[in-house]
């Protein structure tokens, strides 16, 4: 069942001196992953793992790689990550936000070996950087679907938890949703976990309950999609393709391509040139992608590949006034750029959303 | 009025598999014998019915693989706790603990995987009809297995001769050993009927509630079960209520937000937990209540004299 | 054939001590078997999991910081199992332990001298032992199950953590993310040397496990808890009353609960944030009885559990053995005590059921 996860033959390598790994490629270059949920989501973590297996498709025999799964995403994260360097990996995937403190106080300790935290901020060494991926792109064509689809004009949001990356992803969508109908609104219920899928899926009859006839998510799991097919109403998926789990209620989903990112970093590795850095990569480093458009008439289908185009060749960036704040103040001029900054820390909703952004 | 049917339905599926795995315990509690291992047989029962259901391509089948599994894994406490006389309360924290894990281990495979879902019954004509339809004739068999479940407890333990003895056992071990009754073999009947009860409550949830296997998908549901057995002050009746009340807090505080009330979604997630509290004062509260109804022996073990 | 009991007259002494060996052993066999349905070498896996991680000093010292809780929690449920109380929600006391120390590096920011330590320590235990109050309570005023409302309150408990580190709580610095923000010095548990992982809790530990072994042994109120616990109505005989002992059972083992929490809190992540909860309330549970509700056997315990976590991890590294295996043994081990027990208050025979006479 476990996929092939390490060559080494038992116990005593693991806490022998690792072998570094060599420039001119005589050494195997070793890179580690630590996931939050079990690979088998099919969300988050799977995806990631995919992520992996293009790094061992992509350098054959030249790399090994190792994952550790349901790790905790607390300062318990810290003695798999340090284990890990210890074990001889030369670079490590630390794939969710709460591994920020655990993996720069690990590479305080490991300095010859380059860690990769995804979605955080903290870069407290020349080893550590970060990277993450613009996914509010996708909610944003999500949105405008969800406007064309919607009889109610009212969609169901399920979030996980209040974090920036969550909110940016409800404002994209209703700005994306009002771009096609400005009236268009949207109800917001916060489970409090990334996956629970009976939570999820209560979750998704309240709201179907409550009137929305769309269904998108920001938690792991496929019962929304499931839950959504049993109603006959349209959903989205989120993180991988959930297409198996709705075949007539998936309109598109959010995939999140890590292969590019993990692929380029190992081989900086191998080839000596990894140095720090923070990337957003969006649509248009292939990183965030879009399932096909199913479910949906072809002038709706047109309409979104025409935005997914549009943002992929940086021609339009979602979060460009004139946008109001939910309490109807300003807060981007007509054709003025949200920074960087607000962005990352995004703590607040735009006009449309119907629910009170808990904080 | 299809928005409140379709809310009654979500309602009635949150509550299923708590009335189940409740019905179970009481009867095991009516016996004497405290249970606390329900979270681990419902979740072993959750895995092997999804496991039994995927092999075979058969919902009903990974049904009975569910109550199969509930029903072996009970036999591990009974064990324990009749033969070897084992404290109760460790040895169904031990059930829970070694549930949780083995079903994960045994459901490693089927992470992911879609489900079969055990579809609802449909009755040309009856399951049309506006309202009732969809309520009475038109919701998944175990639904309508837990209701027949309740009744068929009710009506053993208060009007059959074995029920009589059940429940003499659960009294006074003693004067029922004294009165020829077979106190190992009722109890150890009793704790497998639980643990039959407890796996089809987890089959629910596998293939009904949300059709796929998912480490730790009872959250919880398995304690709460518990907790409706002294709610209900041992009673069949009341356990419905119970049930239905829990899962009407469950399913409500999901709509709360959807209405947009602004009450943080952390007091909500608590509301069934802390209805759970006030529900067992209350109850403890009024002792005529509780003291006709709690099986006097219970938690005692019993060793019989030779 | 059919197994009888006989119950002995006195606790056997020899079996006393062995027992928790004898469950050791079972669960290593149990482990084989395991291994062996796995498809996994039994040899590489037993020494990976229970040799291995004895072998390196790194090792050694993150069982004994994954140790520290769960010897706390144990010994305080020790107590409280022994005066026959069942407090299964020492999660929660855990949990509120450790906000109620936190809170004093949050409403006072910018305060950083060598008292806050000490007195966040003592608003942990307050915080634990107060928490740990309420089912006790409800037991004695009211009487409500306290296995129940005990455990109720963890989940209560937990979304009460969580939503003071989301909402009133939340450093404002922190681009929105959850927990507050990071201690000053004066409130991080110290480190046993320099560059280590091992904080002082383990310390506290150590003591306290001396002390409540003393007093559970050698004093007035350790004989009422055991004169308590084995059974209540010989306590009444006593002049010992059932209900004040509910409420102190509960205080003192919320208030190590209590100590665990802050103790990880202020000394293993140096704020408090959404993750503390990682189950040791309950995992604890199988320390207390491992350790035979005895506060020394529950340092010893707490290592051995502490090290079926590390050597999980190893396990899951260089074998590909699931995190799962490690719950499995956990839960085997419990069983395996639990049954061991038996021998220590019963001689058990087999006897074929032919010879058996009516």
């Amino acid at each position: 069942m476990k996929k092939t996860i390490i060559a080494l033959a038992a116990a005593t390598a693991l806490l022998g001196t690792g072998t570094a790994a060599l420039a001119d490629g005589h050494a195997k270059t070793k890179a580690c992953f630590i996931y939050i949920g079990p690979t088998g989501d099919f969300g988050w973590t799977y995806q990631h793992d995919e992520g992996r297996k293009a790094v061992e498709a992509e350098f054959g025999d030249k790399v090994e790689t190792a994952f550790l799964e349901n790790v905790p995403e607390s300062a318990e994260a810290q003695r798999p990550i340090e284990q890990f360097a210890r074990s001889g990996c030369n670079i490590i995937f630390t794939t969710s936000f709460n591994y920020m403190d655990p993996t720069n106080k690990a590479a305080a300790k490991f300095p010859d070996v380059k860690f990769e935290h995804a979605t955080g901020y903290k870069r407290e060494h020349a080893n550590v950087s970060t990277y993450s991926s613009k996914f509010y792109q996708g909610r944003y064509v999500q949105g405008q679907i969800a406007a064309k689809m919607s009889t109610t004009g009212v969609a169901g949001y399920i979030a996980s938890f209040p974090i920036p990356e969550v909110v940016r992803g409800i404002n994209a969508f209703i700005l994306g949703a009002q771009s096609v109908n400005p009236d268009f609104s949207l109800k917001v219920v916060w489970v409090s976990t990334w996956f629970d899928p009976a939570k999820e899926a209560d979750a998704a009859k309240a709201l179907i309950d409550q009137g929305v006839d769309i269904i998108t998510q920001h938690t792991d799991s496929t019962a929304a999609m499931q839950v959504a097919a049993e109603r006959g109403i349209k959903a989205f998926g989120q993180a991988s393709d959930m297409i198996k789990f709705g075949p007539e209620t998936q309109l598109t989903a959010i995939i999140d391509d890590w292969a590019p990112q993990y692929i380029e970093r190992v081989k900086a590795v191998m080839d000596g040139t990894w140095k720090q850095q923070d990337v957003w990569h969006g649509m248009d480093h292939g990183s965030v992608a879009m399932a096909p458009y199913t479910n949906m008439p072809d002038d709706v289908k047109a309409m979104a590949m025409e935005t997914e185009a549009k943002i992929k060749a940086n021609e339009f960036e979602p979060f460009t006034g004139p946008i109001m704040k939910q309490d109807g103040s300003e807060w981007l001029k007509d054709g003025e750029k949200a920074d960087i900054g607000a962005l990352l820390g995004m703590n607040f909703y735009v006009k449309g959303v119907d629910d009170k952004l808990p904080q | 009025m299809d928005v409140w049917v379709s809310i009654i339905l979500s309602v009635c599926a949150a509550s299923t598999p708590l009335l189940l795995a409740a019905t179970g315990e009481l009867v095991v509690e009516r016996s004497g014998v405290l249970n606390l291992g329900v979270e681990g047989m419902m979740i072993m029962g959750a895995v092997c019915a999804f496991a039994g259901a995927q092999l075979t391509g058969d919902p009903f089948v990974g049904a009975l693989f569910g109550i199969v599994a509930g029903a072996a894994f009970s036999l591990l406490f009974a064990f324990l706790t009749l033969i070897l006389v084992a404290n109760q309360v460790a040895t169904g924290l031990a059930l829970t603990i070694l549930g949780l894990g083995l079903s994960g281990m045994i459901g490693e495979g089927f992470v992911g995987q879609p489900g079969i879902k055990m579809e609802r019954i449909d009755i040309p004509f009856l399951s049309d009809l506006p309202i009732i339809g969809q309520l009475v004739f038109g919701q998944d068999p175990i639904f309508y297995a837990s209701i027949a479940l309740v009744i068929a407890v009710w009506f053993f333990l208060f009007r059959s001769r074995k029920g009589l003895q059940l429940r003499a056992v659960g009294d006074s071990h003693s004067s029922a050993h004294a009165l020829g009754i077979g106190v190992l073999k009722t109890r150890a009947l009793a704790i497998v009927f639980g643990g039959a009860c407890a796996g089809l409550a987890g089959a629910h949830l596998s293939l009904v509630y949300v059709p796929q296997w998912v480490e730790g998908m009872t959250a919880g549901r398995g304690w709460i079960a518990l907790a409706l057995v002294v709610f209900a002050s041992w009673r069949p009746g009341r356990l419905i209520i119970g049930a239905y009340l829990f899962g009407a807090v469950n399913i409500a505080q999901f709509h709360m937000q959807a209405q947009g009330f602004g009450i943080p979604a952390q007091f909500l997630t608590s509301l069934p937990y802390i209805t759970t509290i006030v529900v067992l004062v209350l109850i403890a509260r009024n002792r005529r209540l509780t003291m006709i109804n709690t099986p006097a022996a219970l938690g005692q073990p019993f060793v019989p004299d030779r | 054939m059919r197994i009888e009991l006989i119950k002995r007259a006195d606790a056997s002494p020899l079996f006393s001590i062995a027992s928790p060996f004898i469950a050791l052993l079972l669960t290593m066999i149990a482990g084989v078997i395991m291994f062996l349905l796995l498809g996994k070498d039994p040899a590489t896996g037993l020494y990976t999991y229970f040799v291995q991680p004895l072998l390196d000093t790194w090792s050694l010292e993150q069982i004994l910081v994954k140790a520290t809780p769960l010897a706390l929690i144990g010994i305080g449920l020790a107590v409280c199992f022994r005066s026959g109380n069942w407090n299964i929600g020492a999660e929660g006391q855990y949990l509120i332990g450790g906000a109620f120390g936190a809170a004093l590096p949050v409403f006072l920011p910018g305060v950083d001298t060598w008292v806050l330590l000490p007195a966040m320590v003592l608003m942990g235990m307050l915080g634990g032992a107060l928490y740990g109050a309420i089912p006790a309570l409800l037991k004695t005023r009211f009487g409500a199950n306290e296995i129940l409302t005990s455990l109720m309150l963890v989940y209560v408990a937990q979304q009460l953590v969580d939503w003071l580190v989301r909402v009133p709580w939340r450093d404002p610095k922190g681009m929105g993310f959850p927990g507050t923000p990071s201690f000053p010095s004066g409130a991080q548990m110290p480190k046993l040397w320099q560059y280590a992982d091992a904080h002082y809790g383990l310390v506290l530990a150590v003591v306290l496990a001396i002390i409540v072994w003393f007093v559970l042994s050698r004093t007035m109120k350790g004989f009422e808890i055991a004169v308590l616990g084995s059974s209540a109505r010989a306590g009444r005989f006593a002049g010992f009353s059932a209900r004040r002992m509910t409420i102190f059972a509960f205080c003192v083992s919320g208030a190590l609960a209590g100590l665990a929490g802050i103790a990880e809190v202020s000394g293993t992540v140096g704020k408090l944030d959404d993750k503390l909860s990682l189950g040791y309330g309950f995992s604890a549970i199988i320390v207390a009885f491992l350790g035979r509700l005895n506060p020394l056997g529950c340092l010893a315990a707490a290592f051995v559990l502490a090290l079926t976590y590390i050597g999980g991890e190893n396990a899951q590294i260089a074998m590909g053995i699931s995190d799962r295996a490690t719950r499995v043994f956990q839960g085997l081990l419990l069983f395996f005590v639990l049954a061991s027990d038996t021998l220590i208050q019963y001689q058990v025979r087999i006897v074929s059921t032919a010879a058996r006479s009516a």
